[in-house]
């Protein structure tokens, strides 16, 4: 009893006592729960007759595990929680230091995101680079984008949108059709698709100004499904559930990633692969990315944004402060389709082909989990957690040692849904606000010090 | 209905005439009239239930009235119909902002931010409704810092300025009713509605809450129209009294008239209609003492 040697002897014989009390206690409970469900088990012998197995070994078992798992939290864990939580509330308030690191890290980190597709391509080689810069890189960087995105409605301004995978859809759309009916290029329609979005955004917005919380929610869980549904069945325009295929490639300055003589390829003299293409996209998509997070931070010492923050927390005092509620809420919206159409005209170009199956609720969904677990507000706490659920799970296809454990029937991909759930209790428990709980003030007088979670509402409509 | 001001002033900065509100079956203010006198502080009070937060709630525009008109006349002479605007325009144009019984922060903003909030319409503007702020136009920059030097001049005076980076929720809650208070003047209000400023404060606390009132006025000339309950607030700072009862005026005048109107002393000591003679009676026995308004 290691942990418990500071305490007097007689304390730790008296905490012995309690344990044992409580592991007989919890030995008790659990023989009551599974005396039937395990000691008893009802069977059909070979002549159909009902027959009562007993299994008072098996029982034994769970008995003995409840007790001795009791004994050793009571013993063991339960002092250690205890010492640690006091010596937390014993330590003085550390003021963190800022290092260099902590200061400079955006920038630390828009460097190595840079770097990475060359490190990636000397490290792997071309061909090898194009998993790790596609299905890593641009997959997990469209996530960080379209949670940026969503992260101004529901991080800032507290309006709980469901459907924000449609704004997506809107933009993956206005690009697939457009360049496919009009042969306009990339770079001409991704402020369109952009605009678009905004558009649908307001027409969103309209209806729902009224609602609040939970009947926000399922009205834009709705409108995600009318627009995916619209994709699906005017099958004349969207080609139903075929989807949009053959989407036009986007262009660098005019010149196209394909085998032709003026192609990226035949120009710089190098050898024919796709990989070029990705590395462009994903400079794109990071492109993206960074003006979704700049224009958010501005935004954020601007009026609207302090607007958007201030519906969030009280949305009465906001109206008595002379802010107009409509105007704010439907820009907020607005902005935040604005980006997800964005990327979901680069969505298109990234894939050459769109289907109504590529934006369904779960979508959505996803892309909500990641603003919260980041943390509402935070543009660091949600790239973090793109990192680790898009790219957790891309990394699960790679554990193929696994099936050396469980077999080679064993599929880790499947239990991506299962890990993504497991990690998201996991984190809200242990980190209720997600990871960056904390907010940083638009503006100070003397000393910019984030705002705790505690304080920070989540909005309410 | 007795006069008590000498002689009523020409120059009311709002009139209430004839206000109603109906919810339902419950008539919660009717035929309510009265004027709040420009530069000068109005006290509306009444019993608990009586309708002082909801005749506030008509002036700045969270209740439609059922009938009735309320007029707001700017220094400038421009007139504004408040019963015709929607809440947030009462506040944006017609320059009336207001407090809250139940104190309303943005807790998860800094003192500093709360105020900047409150200067959203004026920064909208200078940011060029965001779109050249956020191309980094100079005249946003500016406005930014005019309206941080704003916000610093206010906490000074509400004794805020050593919390002006701490968030607004972890302020204590007298600390929390100033910068209600300072927020609501950085909308640069004419007329500045406060519901309850001293409830819950303690006697220090509220005798800095009348020294802040006194301020307002008398640097910015802002009339005020306060609720409140604490009579030591009342007596000590208001110009002008109103008395509410039931959704009806029983009694407008001098801080003195009021508190010694019978009427207003059978209100408070819940005295039936028809004792009201007694109650008159037994006041001109103990005429002089005026304690008896007090709870």
């Amino acid at each position: 009893m290691a942990n418990v040697a500071s305490t007097t002897a007689s304390a730790g014989s008296e905490l012995t006592a309690r344990a044992l009390r409580e592991a007989v206690f919890a030995g008790l409970i659990t023989l009551g729960l599974f005396v039937l469900f395990v000691g008893l088990k009802s069977d059909q012998n070979i002549r159909n007759e009902l027959i009562l197995t007993q299994r008072w070994g098996l029982l034994a078992i769970f008995v003995a595990v409840a007790m001795v798992g009791r004994f050793l939290i009571v013993v063991y864990v339960q002092p250690r929680f205890a010492k640690r939580k006091a010596a937390k509330a014993a330590a003085p308030d550390v003021v963190k230091k800022d290092t260099f690191f902590t200061r400079q890290w955006p920038k630390i980190a828009v460097v190595m995101l840079l770097l990475y597709p060359p490190v990636i391509v000397s490290l792997v080689g071309v061909q090898g680079s194009l998993k790790w810069v596609d299905n890593f890189g641009i997959q997990i960087l469209i996530y960080v984008m379209l949670a940026w995105g969503l992260n101004i409605v529901v991080g800032l301004a507290g309006l709980l949108d469901l459907g924000y995978v449609a704004f997506y859809a809107v933009g993956a759309y206005s690009y697939a059709l457009l360049s496919s009916y009009f042969g306009l290029s990339f770079w001409v329609l991704l402020p369109v698709a952009g605009l678009l979005a905004a558009l649908w955004g307001i027409v969103l917005g309209f209806p729902v100004l009224r609602l609040r919380g939970d009947y926000l929610a399922i009205v834009t869980l709705a409108f995600g499904e009318i627009i995916r549904l619209v994709l699906i069945n005017w099958t004349e325009v969207t080609k139903g559930t075929f989807g949009v295929s053959g989407i036009a490639k986007a262009t660098l300055f005019g010149i196209k990633f394909d085998a032709s003589k003026d192609g990226f390829a035949a120009l710089f003299d190098l050898p024919l692969s796709s990989a070029y293409y990705k590395i462009f996209l994903f400079y794109l998509i990071l492109a993206l990315a960074l003006l979704t997070a700049f224009v958010t931070i501005r935004l954020r010492r601007m009026p609207i944004g302090r607007a958007w923050e201030a519906l969030r927390e009280d949305e009465i005092a906001c109206r008595s402060l002379g802010i107009n509620t409509v105007t704010t809420k439907l820009t907020a919206f607005a902005t935040g389709a604005m980006f997800g159409g964005f990327a979901g005209s680069f969505f298109a170009v990234r894939q050459g082909f769109v289907s109504p199956e590529s934006f369904v609720f779960l979508e959505s969904a996803v892309i909500l989990a990641i603003v919260v677990l980041g943390g509402m507000g935070s543009l660091t706490g949600i790239a973090i957690a793109a990192v680790v659920m898009i790219g957790g799970t891309e990394i699960l296809r790679e554990l193929t040692f696994l099936k050396m454990i469980f077999g080679p029937a064993f599929t880790p991909e499947l239990y991506r849904m299962l890990i993504f759930g497991l990690a998201m209790v996991t984190v809200m428990v242990w980190k209720p606000r997600g990871f960056v709980g904390s907010r940083e003030p638009t503006a100070f007088l003397r000393q910019r010090r984030a705002v705790s979670g505690s304080f920070t509402k989540e909005g309410h409509g | 209905m007795a006069i008590g001001t000498e002689a009523m002033k020409k120059d009311p900065i709002l009139k209430v005439e004839r206000l109603s509100m109906r919810f339902g079956g419950l008539m919660a203010i009717n035929d309510f009239s009265f004027e709040a006198e420009r530069g000068e502080i109005t006290a509306l009070i009444g019993p608990n239930g009586a309708g002082k937060t909801t005749v506030f709630n008509c002036i700045t525009g969270f209740y439609k009235p059922t009938m009735g008109m309320i007029t707001l006349r700017q220094n400038s002479g421009d007139e504004f119909l408040l019963e015709r605007l929607p809440d947030f325009e009462i506040t944006k144009k017609a320059k009336v902002a207001r407090t809250f019984q139940n104190i309303r922060m943005f807790s998860g903003l800094t003192v500093l931010e709360n105020l900047l909030v409150a200067q959203h319409n004026k920064l909208m503007r200078a940011s060029g409704y965001t779109i050249l702020g956020l191309l980094g136009f100079p005249t946003y920059r500016e406005a930014s810092r005019e309206s941080i030097e704003l916000a610093r001049h206010w906490l000074e005076k509400a004794s805020l300025i050593e919390r002006a980076d701490d968030p607004a929720g972890d302020l204590p809650y007298g600390a929390q009713r100033r910068l209600e208070i300072a927020r609501a003047m950085c909308t640069g209000p004419e007329l500045l509605c406060l519901d309850e400023p001293a409830a819950g404060l303690n006697p220090r606390e509220s005798l800095a809450l009348n020294e802040l009132l006194q301020e307002i006025r008398r640097d910015t000339g802002t009339s005020i129209l306060l609720i409140e309950h604490d009579m030591s607030v009342v007596m000590e700072i208001s110009d002008h009294v109103v008395v509410l009862e039931y959704g009806q005026k029983i009694s407008d005048g001098t801080p003195d008239f009021v508190k010694n109107d019978p009427k207003v002393i059978a209100a408070y000591l819940g005295v039936e209609d028809e004792e009201v003679d007694e109650v008159i009676g037994e006041i001109e026995e103990i005429e002089g003492e005026h304690g008896g308004t007090r709870q």
